[in-house]
């Protein structure tokens, strides 16, 4: 993909409202399964799939994936708020585990802390049963000043 | 414990993990000071089309399953080790179309935890695409599971 397209895709997407086809354009998103949900406050969702987990006896999820669909909800979620014309980089990341993530849906919500000129401050939080018994938390920081 | 032994014992633990064969994780090396896998580049795992770089999440889980992996080069039978918690810095993209590799080390070992860190590369380690440090639980006996895992990680009597 050109990067006039994921552009293209980009303003698309924002113009819209629905990121879906954006979603549907990166693939380790499409290989996870990652889902957005729009509403008053934008929910990511991860249905269970058998090749993300880690652990095979409980089962439970594997944390990079808990992880990697952290990331990106933060990505995203930036990238929406903010109205952001691109993907944004990724400088560090930096999660808690805080219970087993088992075989099951998982959804995650962020809030932007900061968002400076060239770097934003993202908090993710990534919950299964109940949203008040989060999974893990996350803390992302990108920086978004360039194409 | 020999080094034949932990490097079964390392791929065994190594293949019961889905996601990681779903990655295509291999084992370069394992040794009592530490070990790295290998992450193939692969289109399905790209974050950003235009550029064609792995997505972080990808770097993230090698380096997760790298560190969790050297807690072997420290116990002296499997533990069931959960991730406490996991920072990663990214110092560049990962170039596209060539493999990363993640070195990992535990590098101090307590009853309940122990301390690891890491670094992901592509040529050379003193370049590095990410650094990486992470905490894991040592859950004790008696954790859920860990037996049959443990019968089939130390002495490969059950395939996991």
């Amino acid at each position: 993909m050109t990067p006039t397209l994921l552009d293209t895709l980009i303003r698309e997407a924002h113009r819209s409202g629905d990121y879906q086809p954006l979603l549907e354009a990166i693939p380790y998103a499409r290989l996870l399964g990652i889902r957005c949900q729009g509403g008053d406050t934008l929910t990511f969702h991860l249905p269970p799939n058998p090749d993300t987990i880690g652990n095979p006896l409980l089962p439970a999820l594997h944390g990079g994936v808990i992880a990697g669909f952290m990331e990106h909800a933060a990505l995203l979620h930036l990238l929406i708020a903010m109205k952001i014309p691109h993907l944004p980089k990724i400088i560090d990341f930096s999660t808690d585990y805080l219970r087993a993530g088992l075989y099951r849906d998982t959804f995650a919500q962020c809030q932007v802390w900061r968002q400076g000129r060239r770097v934003a401050n993202v908090a993710v939080t990534a919950w299964q049963t109940a949203q008040t018994e989060p999974i893990a938390t996350a803390r992302v920081h990108f920086k978004v000043d360039e194409p | 414990m020999n080094e034949t032994a932990l490097l079964q014992r390392a791929q065994r633990f190594l293949s019961a993990i889905r996601h990681a064969q779903v990655l295509g994780l291999i084992l370069e090396r394992i040794d009592s000071t530490g070990l790295v896998l290998r992450l193939p580049y692969a289109e399905s795992l790209i974050g950003n089309p235009a550029t064609r770089v792995l997505h972080g999440g990808t770097i993230t889980t090698l380096m997760d399953t790298a560190c969790g992996i050297s807690t072997l080069c420290v116990l002296p039978t499997f533990e069931i080790c959960p991730t406490l918690d996991l920072r990663i810095d990214y110092m560049r993209p990962a170039e596209p179309d060539r493999d990363v590799f993640g070195f990992a080390e535990s590098y101090r070992v307590t009853p309940h935890v122990i301390f690891t860190r890491g670094v992901a590369y592509q040529d050379d380690p003193a370049r590095p695409v990410a650094q990486v440090m992470g905490t894991f639980m040592r859950l004790g006996k008696g954790a859920r599971g860990e037996d049959h895992l443990q019968r089939g990680i130390d002495a490969g009597e059950v395939s996991p």
